[in-house]
């Protein structure tokens, strides 16, 4: 406090007041209206006291995907994003104080191009969803040209936020259907949607209803000169065929599974990647790779003149923060699961998929998997019975099931999504079976 | 000299063989659809850890030292913060759990709606935003919305040569035609302003505090101009650190702001993010925020979904929540009380730097700074000694470098934000080592960094040739 006079002093001013006599007296406020702080004890129990109103998912088995999915996180993942040179860093400006940041998302950069088969990718964009809008806009900006084609079985926010990042250049957004019977593509639809103005074609492998879709070599047929953009759970593609192996010119997706806890859907990671010859138009912040004046290799922030910062309205997008201490996660989750691992998790993902759908679909009062196809880790579940009802018995009996599908896809009628993965045990899987033989 | 940042050479992870035997687990998927490689290799927990714990080592924080990086608000994160995140009770939550399951973490949301709109001065909040760019993305869409449901199109932006970059960026993003006005004497010039603004003006987006520190005074004739033109004020809540407990951008006759969660509310910048930018809006603009509203009905908090006039969603689900809770806890800790002294240390630490640094550096536009202000490092230039210099050098002296070269209406700008973190010491020993750099010999300047991890890195070689991943080294 004594400082704090010091320091006026040495401005010649007698009241703090003194630095705010330029604020007009006619916006002036007395007080911000807020009450008084709280020492930080207060301020821990008093939050806690709220949060223990929630009940978690490991409280309770969760079944829950749709593109957010509960993982479990190595405590190596913990640890190294406790690392406060990390977290209280900001964007690596200044190369030459920021090497550690800056490799661990050039790592992060490599294994994504890795998973993805694509050549390059950037440090982040906010979710998949402000992914799928960013690729529309850039594949206009590739093509010159304005439709977008995707698949109407795509989460609703997914069709809720594109529709906002094409207000502005005008993109149009046309929406293909799914097969009925296999949940897949339905390829006559799609290829009767793209047309000499199409700047992109998306879709989704594992798609929204957990299939895995095989006929990907005639959607690349079909979207001729359009860029193919492919939306991925980055996890099933430590089996999968990558998506650059079929042609696509970006790929999108979810990073979250990746070593970051599901916390009520942020921060999430938007997966972007690309072809090494599309980089100059794609947005966010990108490392490369360079020298110092030793000759030593180092990393900086690149092509900076495609980003906002630099190019103001000229920029490929507007977006400054990201979401990197996420792409980190990533980064340490594939290191310390390495090619083993991440496999293994995949591999559970579809034996457990494939037997509770077995199970499941045993249950005279339910029809599942709905699709006749290869899923990844998750599928529909129809109900002859309503599945609000459903929804409320499981709960009851303490079980979160799936997320429930009526409401966007009404002629699927009473369905729901469920999603498994490592952290489902045995005994979580009989409970919802057993919860699920018993709601009527 | 006091610093020398950890210095390893650490090999990229796609670089180093296999550690570990390959388990062969074999997939029930149909092989026509399963990859043929994986490049990833199987590593032990420690090799890892060392890898990623050296990394950090090599990275400057806010917890490593000054961090004056100009409109970034580089203030100290109270560790409570990370505690109250840490919380299983938070980080378990999926986002589309019932309702029912999620009372605890709407009523954070609710309360912190209500907490923002009242440091605000506005009428309801959205926490949707990720981040700041996002925010302004999300009030363009609102008054875009707006003045269609008048039936007007209105097809400009306007805003000042010193706004921040992400202004002209978000309009143009939105489809808006960008319209850039000259500042008089680093403010806005009103008649200018009078000039540009007309029927085709959808918004004037500013910041006030502006970019170069300094309030503007003339707000409220500002705000008459931009409403008697029938546009939208917009407030870029990058600067709010200045304000808090003086004055709101709701006083100042605002009609769309967006908070940097990260910046004045100090959750941690991440390394770039995750941030958070939630926007606040008067009245006559809430029928068009994003969808889903955060409600309370006096029993239970729920989700509002039936908004005809909504915009949609700009991201999924309903925002960073981790972030937010940081954000709410913040904000306790501090309480109206604090969150005023938080700005008046602030704008002191300002003003006292910058009284420290006259004589060692031009610092154009005279008068009160208020959080931030604006150095030029021109006087230099004769010496062949450029801001980036300054810069690089800094870190040698265990500071972050300011922002440079950024207001453009600056020569050599160094733009300088030392937040309410700092002690007057640290902010003399900074004063004191920049007279030491004025005065060193320029060769020792320009070839800085000495004490970094690495020396100065060629970014110009970078972006000739990208190299942006592992297999674009031909690997």
């Amino acid at each position: 406090m004594d400082s704090e006079d010091e320091m006026l002093r040495s401005l010649g001013m007698k009241s703090i007041d003194e630095l705010f006599e330029d604020i007009p007296e006619d916006v002036r406020v007395e007080e911000i209206g807020l009450p008084p702080g709280k020492s930080e004890m207060e301020v821990l129990n008093e939050v806690e006291a709220v949060l223990s109103m929630n009940k978690s998912i490991k409280e309770m088995p969760a079944f829950l995907g749709g593109g957010v999915y509960n993982h479990y996180v190595p405590a190596l993942v913990d640890e190294i994003l406790s690392r406060s040179e990390f977290y209280t860093s900001y964007t690596p400006y200044q190369p030459e104080a920021s090497q550690g940041m800056l490799q661990a998302l050039f790592e992060y950069q490599s294994m994504i191009c890795e998973l993805t088969g694509m050549e390059a990718a950037n440090t982040s964009m906010y979710d998949w969803s402000t992914a799928i809008g960013e690729a529309a806009l850039m594949a206009a900006r590739l093509t010159r040209k304005s439709e977008i084609v995707v698949p109407r079985a795509m989460h609703w926010d997914k069709h809720s936020v594109l529709a906002n990042y094409c207000k502005g250049p005008g993109i149009r957004v046309r929406a293909f259907d799914y097969d009925k019977e296999t949940g897949k593509i339905d390829i006559e639809h799609l290829s009767s949607l793209v047309s000499d103005q199409t700047a992109g074609v998306y879709f989704e492998s594992p798609n929204f209803f957990g299939v895995i879709e095989d006929g990907l070599d005639a959607v690349k047929d079909v979207s001729g000169d359009a860029m193919l953009i492919a939306g991925v759970n980055p996890i099933s593609l430590a089996l999968l065929k990558p998506p650059g192996d079929h042609g696509a010119d970006i790929v999108v997706g979810e990073g979250q599974m990746l070593g970051s806890y599901p916390s009520f859907g942020g921060p999430l990671l938007g997966i972007f990647a690309c072809l090494q010859k599309h980089v100059r138009k794609m947005p966010g912040r990108v490392i490369g790779i360079t020298d110092d004046a030793d000759g030593k290799r180092a990393f900086c922030m690149t092509l900076q003149t495609r980003e906002q910062h630099i190019r103001r309205e000229k920029a490929t997008s507007n977006i400054c923060s990201n979401e990197s201490l996420m792409a980190i996660a990533s980064a340490v989750y594939i290191s310390v699961l390495g090619r083993n691992g991440l496999r293994k998790i995949a591999n559970e993902c579809v034996a457990r998929t494939k037997e509770v759908a077995r199970r499941i679909g045993t249950l005279d009062d339910y029809l599942a998997p709905a699709f006749a196809s290869e899923y990844f880790n998750e599928f529909v579940v129809r109900s002859k019975i309503s599945y609000d009802a459903v929804h409320k018995h499981l709960l009851h009996s303490g079980i979160h099931g799936g997320l429930p599908l009526k409401s966007h896809f009404p002629e699927l009628e009473e369905s729901a999504l469920f999603a498994f993965t490592e952290v489902h045990t045995t005994s979580d899987i009989d409970r919802l079976v057993w919860a699920l033989e018993g709601v009527r | 000299m006091s610093y020398r940042q950890a210095r390893y050479e650490v090999p990229l992870i796609l670089e180093l063989e296999d550690t570990v035997g390959e388990d062969g687990s074999e997939s029930e998927l149909p092989q026509p659809l399963l990859r043929e490689e994986l490049r990833i290799p199987n590593l032990r927990e420690s090799q890892v850890t060392r890898h990623y714990f050296r990394l950090s080592q090599m990275n400057f924080g806010v917890d490593t030292g000054f961090y004056p990086l100009g409109s970034c608000t580089m203030k100290h994160t109270p560790k409570i913060l990370e505690r109250v995140a840490s919380s299983p009770k938070a980080k378990f939550l999926h986002p589309e759990q019932d309702w029912s399951t999620v009372q605890g973490a709407l009523q954070i949301l609710y309360e912190l709606q209500g907490m923002l709109a009242t440091l605000g001065g506005v009428h309801s909040v959205t926490l949707q935003p990720a981040a700041g760019a996002q925010g302004e993305f999300t009030g363009l869409l609102v008054a875009r919305a707006y003045h269609e449901d008048n039936g007007e199109e209105r097809t400009q932006v306007v805003l000042p040569d010193s706004a921040h970059g992400t202004n002209p960026a978000s309009a143009a993003m939105m489809g808006f035609e960008v319209m850039e006005i000259p500042s008089n004497e680093g403010r806005v010039d009103l008649s200018a302003l009078e000039k540009a603004v007309g029927e085709k003006t959808a918004a004037f987006m500013i910041t006030n505090p502006n970019t170069l520190g300094l309030f503007e005074s003339d707000i409220l004739e500002i705000a008459r101009i931009v409403h008697d033109a029938g546009a939208v004020l917009y407030y870029d809540g990058a600067n709010l650190n200045a304000i808090m407990g003086r004055t709101n951008p709701g006083r100042m006759r605002f009609d769309i702001v967006h908070f940097n969660l990260h910046k004045t509310f100090a959750t941690p910048h991440g390394g770039g993010g995750p941030g958070a930018g939630p926007i606040g809006v008067v009245d006559r603009l809430d029928e068009f925020l994003p969808v889903p509203v955060v409600a309370y009905d006096g029993e239970r908090y729920y989700l509002e979904h039936d908004r005809p006039k909504s915009i949609g969603k700009v991201r999924s689900y309903l925002g960073n929540f981790a972030v937010l809770l940081k954000a709410y806890a913040y904000i306790k800790l501090q309480g109206g009380d604090g969150l005023k002294r938080v700005s008046d240390r602030a704008v002191l630490n300002s003003n006292y730097l910058s009284s420290r640094l006259e004589g060692v550096l031009d610092i154009p536009y005279n008068g009160l700074r208020k959080h931030e202000f604006v150095a030029s490092a021109s006087c230099l230039k004769e010496r062949g000694v450029r801001a980036k210099d300054v810069c690089k050098r800094l870190i040698d002296f265990g500071f972050h470098p300011p922002t440079a070269y950024f207001p453009q209406l600056v020569d050599e700008a160094l733009m300088i934000e030392p937040t309410e973190s700092e002690t007057k010491e640290t902010l003399d020993r900074f004063a004191e080592v920049m007279r030491e750099i004025v005065n060193e010999d320029p060769e020792i300047t320009r070839s800085a960094p000495h004490n970094a991890s690495v020396k100065r890195v060629d970014d110009v070689a970078a972006a000739r040739k990208p190299v942006l991943s592992f297999k674009m080294m031909g690997r």
